[in-house]
């Protein structure tokens, strides 16, 4: 019975679990933060639309932009050997504004599993998936996919048979890295777009496959 | 003929980018990325040099020996030229 819980500091009056206001006093960084946005804003540099047009422009790059250029690919090989050789440009050609990311994509195939993590920090082709999951930001990911990788992806719910080669690729520098699943049995008759409904964040992650249709 | 390189196991002081874990491993090139800005003089706003950068492929029996869950799986990472011994 939550109303006779005693732990009065978590929970409210009417016995409901609350997250405390963040009223501390801001950090050295944010404070800096604000003093430099303040002051662009001030001498005309930057407007503060312009700020929000910004985060508006990050929070609108998503998965599905990844699962297009990964379902043309599917579809069309010139295409796909473009993305191999050199996916930055292949993503742009598709109308996708990368800024000035450089991707490699790493192809799935039947023998074949490809993994993508950044040890160092948390590095992700955020110019064309968006933000990463917060797993993924993990100090637990960041060293486990790289010291135990197979396990990692069991907890997933993906075991990899040992007849498949795992390979883990670290953002340690300037690349950024996008997996391009293996196309799932059974979608022949499915069109571009049925296609990429099925690429999962995940897949391109690589800690998990394409949905099944 | 692939490439053998070493990462050189030294440990200064400061912002690098060669991962901790791969320091004294040996590797091949995967491949030739160009060349970036140095990260350790631009993490100092210093003018920064173009440097080498390539993908280093390890596999997991050189990189975490006995303990490797599956010896012939591979870690990729990326890695400035100034951190490679040839071997």
């Amino acid at each position: 019975m939550p109303h006779d819980h005693h732990d009065h500091d978590n929970l409210s009056p009417s016995g409901h679990p609350f997250r405390p206001d963040n009223d501390e006093p801001l950090t050295y960084w944010q404070t800096m933060e604000i003093a430099l946005r303040e002051i662009l804003v001030e001498k005309g540099h930057l407007a503060q639309a312009d700020i929000t047009a910004q985060i508006d422009a990050m929070d609108a790059r998503n998965p599905s932009h990844g699962a297009a250029v990964v379902a043309r690919a599917w579809v069309d090989p010139d295409f796909k050997a473009q993305l191999l050789a050199d996916a930055s440009t292949a993503s742009r050609d598709m109308g996708f504004d990368i800024g000035p990311m450089h991707l490699v994509a790493v192809a799935n195939t039947d023998t074949i599993h490809n993994l993508i993590v950044c040890t160092l920090c948390s590095c992700y082709p955020r110019n064309l998936l968006g933000l990463p999951p917060d797993w993924y930001k993990t100090r637990a990911y960041r060293s486990r996919a790289v010291s135990e990788p197979r396990a990692v992806l069991r907890e997933f719910g993906l075991n990899l048979p040992d007849t498949t080669t795992l390979r883990v690729h670290d953002s340690t520098a300037d690349m950024r890295y996008i997996v391009l699943p293996a196309r799932p049995a059974g979608t022949d008759d499915l069109s571009q777009g049925e296609l990429a409904e099925l690429v999962t964040r995940d897949s391109m992650i690589g800690v998990g496959l394409p949905r099944q249709p | 003929m692939a490439e053998h390189v070493r990462i050189k196991a030294i440990y200064p002081p400061g912002h690098v980018r060669a991962p901790y874990y791969l320091r004294g491993k040996t590797g091949v090139i995967e491949r030739d990325l160009g060349n970036f800005a140095n990260p350790e003089q631009l993490a100092y706003r210093h003018k920064a040099d173009p440097k080498p950068l390539y993908r280093v492929r390890f596999t997991m029996a050189e990189v975490w020996g006995d303990n490797a869950e599956n010896p012939a799986d591979t870690i990729d990472a990326e890695v400035y030229d100034h951190w490679l011994e040839r071997v």
